[in-house]
């Protein structure tokens, strides 16, 4: 293979990746604007809700517990050496509420229900339901992608909110129920030290955007995804891996703006 | 009739989360309608405030008994002035009273406590604490304990 030939090769994946972009936007301005037909729109929308939400529930309950005991473990070993072991309160709250939350729920919710999205979505085009739907003048965005756009919007920030109450309930546990610190200072120093519109609203707009990306994601990749087993495969493991980067990578760049 | 059932879970499902928001406005943020009860306000001059914040406490007794409103600097005076709001239901605070910036343990915030004096006349919406004692600054405490190590050596 000469040079050129190479040369060439990388360019068409620069377009290729570019188009990628481009289509996404495209179906993103077409899914979000599309003419909103209500009354049957609800009805899809609350089984999205319930597929994407309510189900991944257990999940984000049972992490959120997890990883709120851990933290009140590891702060309480740290702080009890320099006699502030009341401060565990505040720590798992601001850790909970500024990073983990958004961003835990946000990988979780990527595995538990972005990739389903993507496999469903897939599934669809690849059995040409979608085509067929098109075929008799239904508009598969409107009645197969925004509602299921929509219910992941609406219920990762939820999600997100869930998990971080479950945390902080268990790091009361772990800290005020086994290790014996104070329960009055580990509310109090965490009520003095976390400010509402500073970290609980930071972080809820934090679970909003990764909320907005991760489903995108999601949907954009079954809907765009070759039509064939292997196709499906391939953009379920791009919805995890992709969404994963992003959800990382903005963290970094929303922290860096709000903090 | 399965349909009902679902959007019932779903409500519950984004009843929950909304709890959840509400459960860390209030119980973690301790997110309080801003002006509880009505207040007066005083201020003071302290030549150091280190450290203390808007909306640090005030306390008596270490009961906190109000906020602080504003802090800002005179330029006549060269000092700071600090805008204190207290509570109306704490309306016998003799004028004469102490007002002292404190640490609350050894790397936490600081507040302003005050102690009480024994003036007959009471402190009243607008009126200045004369009596301040300023922030402790852990550098100059330390410069007065090397000097008097010093001293005594001689």
């Amino acid at each position: 293979m000469s040079l050129v030939d190479r040369v060439v090769l990388l360019g068409r994946a620069g377009l290729d990746t570019l188009a990628a972009l481009g289509r996404s936007g495209l179906f993103l301005v077409n899914v979000l604007f599309g003419r909103a037909r209500f009354g049957n729109g609800w009805t899809l929308l609350v089984k999205q809700l319930h597929a994407v939400g309510v189900l991944s529930l257990a999940i984000i309950v049972v992490s959120g517990l997890f990883i709120g005991m851990v933290l009140a473990l590891q702060g309480y070993n740290i702080l009890v050496g320099y006699g502030s072991e009341q401060a565990v309160g505040q720590m798992v709250a601001l850790t909970l509420l500024r990073e983990l939350g958004p961003v835990v729920t946000a990988l979780l919710f990527a595995g538990r229900a972005g990739s389903a999205l993507t496999a469903e979505i897939g599934l669809m085009k690849a059995t040409e339901q979608l085509s067929s739907m098109e075929m008799i003048g239904v508009d598969p965005l409107k009645y197969v992608i925004a509602p299921r756009l929509w219910a992941g919007f609406i219920s990762m920030p939820l999600l997100a909110m869930v998990f971080c109450v479950v945390g902080i309930w268990g790091g009361a546990m772990v800290a005020v129920d086994w290790l014996g610190v104070y329960s009055g200072s580990y509310w109090s120093n965490m009520q003095n030290s976390v400010e509402f519109s500073e970290d609980v609203l930071n972080g809820l707009i934090k679970a909003v955007v990764f909320a907005f990306v991760v489903t995108w994601i999601a949907v954009f990749q079954g809907y765009d995804c070759e039509p064939t087993s292997e196709g499906i495969s391939r953009a379920t493991t791009r919805t995890v891996v992709y969404a994963s980067l992003a959800v990382l990578g903005l963290d970094f760049i929303l922290t860096a703006l709000m903090f | 009739m399965r349909t009902r059932n679902l959007e019932l879970i779903v409500g519950v499902f984004i009843l929950a989360g909304l709890l959840a928001l509400a459960v860390l406005a209030v119980r973690v943020s301790g997110l309080t309608a801003t002006s509880t009860g009505s207040t007066y306000s005083v201020h003071a001059y302290f030549d150091n405030v280190a450290g203390l914040t808007p909306r640090a406490k005030v306390t008596m007794s270490g009961v906190t008994i109000g906020q602080v409103t504003a802090i800002s600097f005179d330029k006549n005076r060269y000092s700071a002035r600090v805008d204190l709001a207290i509570d109306s239901n704490v309306d016998t605070l003799p004028a004469d009273s102490t007002a002292s910036i404190l640490t609350a343990g050894l790397l936490g915030e600081k507040y302003v406590g005050i102690s009480v004096g024994g003036d007959d006349d009471l402190l009243v919406d607008g009126s200045e604490l004369y009596d301040t004692q300023s922030a402790l600054v852990l550098e100059e405490l330390i410069g007065r304990f090397l000097l008097n190590t010093v001293s005594k050596d001689d």
